[in-house]
């Protein structure tokens, strides 16, 4: 009906830069480009100017130049007469090491709060309610120095350990002392023993998946005297590392008044629970059989090669602790805070990916005869997961950026250093704080690339 | 039939019975502590181990903040002494009178004493200015005025009997405003005229500038003097107003078909995203006079506020753009089918639908915000944690640390708190509005 005529193209007026499609988009284009270089080239062309009026230039030769500070956290040999780079590294590992452990205590803070939020006992419900929303709605830095303050003035001074046997671990006001491995001669061969059992104890638990997927059953039928022994040991195992883990809490602090009670208590607990573990890993072959796998090769090496890895324990020589190694009042002041505020957060985060997961899962689970901890594990947290984990690595991104104001405590991360020190003595600005961003962005691209690969790994799994 | 049934059966019911109430174990205190504090073994330990743990640090908190505490003094020294005698040797009580003595210095740094009626003035003026954006009618102008009106009454009274001179409180500029816009909301307050007063939230940034930093008619005011809360909420607000438009701008540029503006705007979004807020601070401190053609000095506030704004923008536009994303796409043909151009459609249909699906995470962004305000305090501007170390520095307060800083946290807490809790109620309003 309609008769398409195809009109010539009117000839091109300048208003059609900006009314027709065709010519807009180019257009709003080279105009955003053209104003971005124009005001990059005036960025560009102030800094030269005011660089040459104050007869200063731009390079990053300082980096190369001693340093002359101490830097009294470091994970590396560091000495004041070490170059300017060095001690940026040097502050550069001490952010990661303060980020890296944040994020581990602030992720189980938050997921056992936010559990704890949706728990049906009432006072806890209330009590976690108080800790997520008082720590979400007071800033970071007040945490920071008000943890600081704790650590310091509740601590007990080295001078208090006197006249007492000390552990494994010492908490004192100047920071926490941990042991300090020594390596002799057979340490690699060690190294390699323990990396070979993780390696077949991942082996064992494919075999039982397949065996699973197989058979219906995770393991062929076991004798009860086989039961027993894997029962036994994984129960001396656990014995052993509790009565370990109670000494060193136990040494802790000086105790003075109570310790019997304490050593009663403790004695008794640590004995239900190893009975525990003997029954449940009595259960839970496959468990038991992972632990036996990971620990006894390693364990019986560790004898045969005469002890290679020996621990240093700290000592108290004079005024102070010797020995071992020690995490400055500063870095704990700043771990703690750090994850005190960051699990607020991931509470909430947590909170919300378990409520996310529709009641009608659960009890679909439930209707199929799984146990409540198997509906947990298989049906609920993989649902609640792909909704908890990028928020999650967020926040961790966040722990990493906030763990910058470790410079109100004193403690030297890559701010404290290159952007503190550093920066003060050369005067070097530009190049300082042009490094520090660059190291801040490079991390937290970093762990973006590694939410993405999660993003698109848990997308795969959908339908 | 039913006559039969009714000789054989030795009894039959003709009446209703009223019902029984429900056995006591099942309702009432004792049911609800048995299925939420007691419903087995480990919660029942637990409960305990919770009641044990509220039971040792409530009353020790108590006793320490409230019962064994001092609010006049002069030097924490003398505040030990007062407990001391009061409460005996060894009591441990909290000294308040720090933040008695130093409450104007907390709430507004350094600005001149006779000078602090200006920020009383802009802190009304301010409310004066949300409440059109934040309420439906004017009214709740009205009794916010009226009850500040009546605290100050009740104060002025009360000073007035102990002995001080309360009129000069109650006779401030701060209560004719409070009278003259309290009035004006009662008389045009109706939800018709409710936009009229947006025209003032638009001038208020300007008039707030003039209390503040003075000129025109009033003394200006070097912003080195200004601190304390003041300058938490001069930073907080102005990054939360200017935030919110550029990052609606950033999150559009972010989505945009045009791949230049595109590239732009995720540049700028990730780049600030990735660095600290402290970096970007000491660039305001140190290195922005760089940028800036030579002889360019204006002050370090100002310079704070610009990166400040940038920073909360960069995540604003991330929140704005979920928001964007999570609209189905049919949204943004409508608003093409129906001709209209692109600012058009965004401003009439997209929009105001993804801003509404984002109040959650703007409001979250502006506690943030509001927070990250005490980063200020590392290079060295005087807000109230700035300002506790010049106030320990004085030799009658030093040593004191917890009052100083609970006293802060209190105040953050209570805006943080209140800003979520607004934003609960607003997404519950929003959620209503979306039910039929």
């Amino acid at each position: 009906m309609s008769v398409v005529t195809n009109p010539d193209a009117p000839t091109f007026r300048l208003d059609m830069l900006w009314r027709d499609e065709r010519y807009r988009s180019g257009f709003i284009q080279a105009i955003t480009m053209i104003i971005l270089m124009l005001v990059v080239a005036w960025l560009v062309n102030n800094t030269v100017q005011n660089l040459a009026a104050l007869g200063k230039d731009f390079n990053f030769s300082f980096l190369w130049q001693p340093a002359g500070y101490d830097i009294n956290q470091q994970l590396i040999p560091y000495r004041s007469t070490d170059s300017n780079a060095r001690a940026a590294l040097v502050g550069i590992i001490n952010t990661l090491v303060v980020a890296g452990l944040g994020c581990i205590t602030a992720t189980v803070l938050g997921i056992i709060a936010g559990v704890a939020r949706l728990s049906k006992n009432w006072l806890i419900a209330k009590l976690m309610t108080v800790y997520v929303e008082g720590f979400r709605n007071v800033p970071v830095l007040l945490w920071i120095l008000l943890t600081a303050t704790v650590v310091n003035e509740s601590l007990p001074a080295p001078r208090a350990f006197r006249d007492l046997e000390t552990g494994a671990v010492v908490a004192t006001n100047r920071g926490i002392y941990i042991p300090r491995p020594l390596f002799e001669s057979g340490w690699l061969v060690l190294l390699i023993i323990a990396a070979l059992s993780i390696a077949g104890a991942v082996l064992f638990s494919r075999y039982t998946k397949r065996h699973q997927e197989a058979t219906g059953s995770q393991l062929p039928e076991l004798g009860n005297a086989v039961r027993w022994i894997i029962a036994g040991t994984v129960g001396l195992i656990s014995g052993v590392v509790i009565a370990n883990v109670l000494f060193t809490l136990l040494s802790f602090t000086p105790l003075e008044e109570g310790n019997t009670i304490i050593v009663a208590l403790g004695s008794a607990a640590s004995l239900v629970l190893a009975l525990a573990v003997v029954r449940w890993a009595a259960n839970a072959q496959v468990a038991g059989l992972m632990i036996i796998i990971l620990v006894v090769p390693t364990v019986v090496f560790y004898f045969l090669l005469g002890r290679p890895i020996t621990l240093e324990y700290p000592t108290l020589q004079g005024f102070n602790f010797q020995g071992g190694i020690q995490l400055r009042d500063s870095l704990i002041a700043l771990w703690l805070a750090l994850s005190l505020y960051t699990g607020a957060f991931i509470a909430e985060i947590v909170r919300a990916g378990i409520l996310s997961v529709s009641h009608g899962q659960s009890e679909a689970a439930f209707a199929l005869g799984l146990r409540p901890n198997r509906t947990m594990k298989l049906v609920i947290l993989p649902q609640a997961l792909r909704v908890i984990v990028p928020p999650l690595i967020s926040q961790f991104l966040n722990l990493t950026k906030n763990s910058s104001l470790a410079i109100a405590v004193g403690y030297m991360d890559a701010t404290g250093t290159l952007g503190g020190i550093t920066l003060n003595q050369t005067g070097r600005e530009m190049e300082c704080i042009l490094l520090l961003m660059g190291f801040y962005l490079v991390l937290s691209l970093l762990i973006s690339l590694v939410m993405n690969i999660y993003n698109s790994h848990v997308r795969l799994v959908e339908r | 039939m039913s006559g039969t049934h009714a000789e054989t059966v030795a009894y039959v019911a003709d009446t209703q019975y009223d019902p029984e109430p429900a056995p006591s174990s099942s309702t009432g205190p004792i049911a609800w502590m048995r299925e939420s504090l007691f419903s087995s073994w480990t919660n029942a330990g637990l409960t305990i181990l919770c009641i044990a743990l509220i039971a040792w640090i409530v009353p020790a908190i108590l006793e320490w903040a409230v019962f064994q505490s001092v609010w006049n003094a002069k030097s924490l020294s003398e505040c030990r002494e007062i407990i001391a005698t009061r409460f005996g040797e060894g009591a441990h009580g909290a000294c308040w009178a720090v933040i008695n003595e130093r409450f104007g210095q907390l709430l507004y740094g350094f600005y001149p004493a006779d000078l602090r009626w200006r920020p009383d003035t802009a802190a009304l003026l301010l409310v004066v200015a949300l409440v059109p954006i934040l309420f439906r009618t004017m009214r709740p102008l009205v009794y916010a005025m009226a009850g500040l009106i009546a605290v100050k009454v009740v104060f002025a009274i009360a000073w007035t009997l102990m002995g001080d001179d309360g009129m000069d409180f109650l006779l401030s500029p701060t209560t004719f405003v409070a009278l003259v816009v309290g009035g004006l909301a009662f008389v045009f307050g109706s939800e018709a005229v409710k936009s009229k007063w947006l025209y003032f939230t638009l001038a208020y940034p300007l008039i707030a500038y003039f209390l503040l930093w003075g000129g025109l008619i009033f003394e200006p005011v070097r912003s080195s003097l200004f601190g304390g809360f003041l300058l938490t909420m001069i930073i907080g607000v102005t990054g939360i107003a200017g935030s919110l438009p550029i990052g609606i701008l950033l999150a559009l540029g972010r989505q945009s078909r045009l791949p230049v503006l595109k590239m732009v705007c995720v540049t700028f979004i990730e780049f600030i995203r990735g660095v600290p807020l402290i970096t970007l601070l000491f660039v305001a401190s140190t290195l922005l006079n760089y940028f800036l053609p030579p002889g360019t000095n204006f002050d370090l506030i100002l310079r704070v506020l610009i990166m400040v704004t940038l920073f909360a923008s960069a995540y604003m536009a991330e929140v704005v753009r979920g928001g964007l994303a999570a609209l189905p796409r049919g949204q943004y043909e409508a608003a093409d089918t129906l001709g209209l151009t692109y600012w058009q459609g965004m401003r009439l249909i997209i929009l105001p639908q993804a801003l509404k699906i984002s109040i959650p995470g703007i409001v979250n962004t502006f506690i943030g915000l509001f927070k990250d305000t005490t980063l200020v305090a590392v290079i060295g501007l005087l807000d109230p944690l700035g300002l506790t170390n010049p106030i320990r520095s004085d030799a009658n307060w030093n040593g004191i640390v917890w009052e100083l800083y609970g006293f802060i946290a209190l105040l953050f807490f209570i805006c943080c708190w209140s800003m979520s809790r607004y934003s609960m109620l607003l997404e519950k309003r929003l959620r209503a509005s979306d039910r039929r």
